[in-house]
């Protein structure tokens, strides 16, 4: 499975879904379209500055609150190549799987890296490497059929492909 | 080792003689719902998988309630997205504006849930039937389409906290105010994962109502569901609004619960949670200067059923909204509206000052019907107060009762009835 590299956009505890992608949006479903409001109310300066393969790093309990599977539909859309927080909220966890978003859970990366830092990481291993600060963590490597979602690009293209 | 009430139905439903926590299981559907938000992404995914059409067209409920009547012409859209996959499916439980309430409120009202069924819904307040003893959890949209498709979902079954109920609340105490105390104990993701059980002998005092709020805010604690015992209350329920069987499910004896913790009804004061997390709660009494209120709002999943209604009318009958507020009502089904109508409760909240409005989750979500301007303040009876979550980013929501909402209405600032003259 493809890894990811990128620089890394660091929030705190209890990103809610609200703040990735506020409810007055909600009137539209196309990803390009909700990409250009990602993170909008706890980082207006987010789309202007985002690269195709950023990472978000967070700390706990990322992506609380509403079901919007918009939420990781925007981040995704808005090129970040992949997600890294201590916790994920459930239905958001759910949610980014399903639509192919990788995501990984690790306290002492979501703790140890900072905004700006250049962060690789290998889907197979979970292995998290800070490149900035030449430190590497171990994440949660994802189970079989969560990697074989991910890279089928979602959970629909998973079960056309089965 | 036993299971819980939770893990008791989630091993029915997979065909299993027994689960336990972090088993991955499919568990087969009950009902699949759906909203204006949520379906339309949904339908696009269910689209693109190859599948002839839905599982069951009578265990799929759309409800259109977030931005509609129709807000634009971008939620006019969805809105007819969903209506014409509604019919092209010939969905039995699509329910049109005239018909529609808040998809919460709406459900049990019309039997479509109950006891010991699997549910799951794409919005995050489908955790709301487990005041009737079913286990429900929201999901995404790419849930809901493979739900609507196959009739089943994956889960990761989940461990569980047992909150004890004891004693009887006092007046202008109710279900928001034991499920904000609870989040503030807690946390925000203090039942990360968990199911939220509440047994105990206190639960007797607590109405179907308080039942449905308690249940409905469990996500609000990062819980995957709440559920409550079926009692007589509940089953009287059932029957009054259900010709569905339902199955009654017993936490076993040895069920294992990763913590405990013991409410006492009778020591609960009116609580608030202050901006911006669920969590921030204090209690009236902890509220020493005066908060200034722009708008009260007094409806939604959470509290927009009769009881809230009639609590609403009890503090506010006689007396009328503070200059300068705007006290926005909206009762979450049409069968509420009319009963509130029919008890003198509309004409209480006209002649008091405040609005009606037909049911919408319009202003709890920040989509309509009562956005806020930066620097605004809002004691709501809604679920969330996270950042510009009812429209500025520099705007507050206070979350409370509607005691305490309507309280607050006619003195402009934080208050409860007991402080009302």
């Amino acid at each position: 499975m493809k890894a990811a590299k990128g620089t890394v956009f660091k929030y705190g505890d209890n990103v809610d879904t609200d703040v990735i992608i506020p409810a007055r949006y909600l009137n539209s479903s196309d990803p390009a379209e909700l990409a250009t409001h990602c993170m909008e109310d706890i980082d207006k300066d987010f789309v202007n500055k985002v690269n195709k393969g950023d990472i978000i790093v967070a700390t706990k309990n990322f992506g609380c609150g509403s079901s919007r599977e918009h939420a990781p539909i925007a981040i995704k859309a808005a090129g970040v190549s992949c997600v890294i927080a201590e916790t994920f909220a459930r239905i958001f966890y759910r949610n980014a799987i399903n639509i192919g978003l990788p995501i990984i859970e690790c306290p002492e990366a979501a703790k140890g890296i900072d905004e700006g830092d250049t962060v690789e990481v290998n889907f197979d291993t979970g292995v998290i490497t800070d490149v900035t600060k030449g430190t590497t963590y171990k994440g949660q490597a994802f189970p079989e059929f969560m990697q074989k979602i991910i890279a089928a690009e979602g959970l629909v293209n998973y079960i056309n492909q089965k | 080792m036993g299971m819980t009430m939770t893990q008791k139905i989630l091993a029915a439903h997979a065909g299993l003689e027994k689960v336990e926590a972090g088993q991955l299981i499919e568990a087969n559907l009950d009902l699949v719902l759906g909203n204006d938000i949520t379906s339309p992404v949904a339908i696009k995914e269910m689209e693109k998988m190859k599948v002839d059409g839905v599982f069951d067209k009578d265990k799929i409920a759309l409800v259109p309630d977030h931005f509609v009547p129709n807000k634009d012409i971008k939620s006019a859209e969805h809105c007819k997205c969903v209506r014409e996959f509604a019919y092209r499916n010939e969905i039995t439980n699509y329910f049109e504006v005239g018909e529609m309430g808040i998809e919460h409120a709406l459900l049990p009202e019309k039997g479509l849930t109950v006891a010991g069924d699997v549910v799951i819904g794409a919005d995050s307040h489908t955790c709301t039937y487990g005041a009737l003893g079913a286990f429900s959890t929201g999901v995404g949209s790419t849930d809901m389409a493979a739900g609507m498709a196959t009739g089943k979902a994956w889960f990761k079954v989940p461990s569980a906290i047992k909150f004890n109920i004891v004693g009887k609340p006092d007046k202008w105490i109710s279900g928001k105010d034991v499920i904000l105390h609870i989040i503030g104990m807690i946390g925000v993701d203090g039942a990360l994962y968990k199911s939220m059980e509440f047994v105990g002998e206190g639960i007797k005092n607590l109405t179907m109502d308080d039942r449905f709020t308690i249940a409905n805010m469990a996500i609000e604690a990062g819980g995957k569901n709440g559920i409550f015992p079926v009692d007589d209350l509940a089953i009287a329920y059932m029957k009054e609004h259900s010709k569905k069987p339902y199955t009654i499910y017993e936490a076993d004896e040895d069920a294992v619960y990763d913590e405990e913790y013991t409410i006492d009804l009778s020591t609960l004061r009116p609580t608030i949670a202050f901006p911006h997390l669920p969590e921030n709660t204090k209690t009236i009494d902890e509220i020493t200067e005066d908060i200034k209120i722009d708008q009260v709002v007094i409806g939604s999943c959470t509290n927009g059923r009769i009881d809230d209604m009639r609590i609403a009318a009890e503090v506010l009958k006689g007396r009328h909204v503070a200059k300068g507020m705007r006290c926005i009502v909206i009762p979450a089904t049409q069968a509420i509206y009319m009963q509130a109508m029919e008890e003198g409760l509309l004409k209480t909240f006209i002649e008091a000052g405040a609005v009606v409005s037909t049911p919408t989750c319009g202003p709890c979500l920040g989509g309509y019907m009562g956005i806020l301007a930066a620097g605004e303040r809002c004691v709501s009876t809604t679920n969330r107060n996270f950042v510009g979550r009812m429209g500025h980013v520099d705007s507050e929501i206070y979350l409370a009762s509607p005691a305490v909402a309507a309280a607050s209405a006619v003195t402009g600032k934080i208050s409860c009835p007991c402080q009302l003259a």
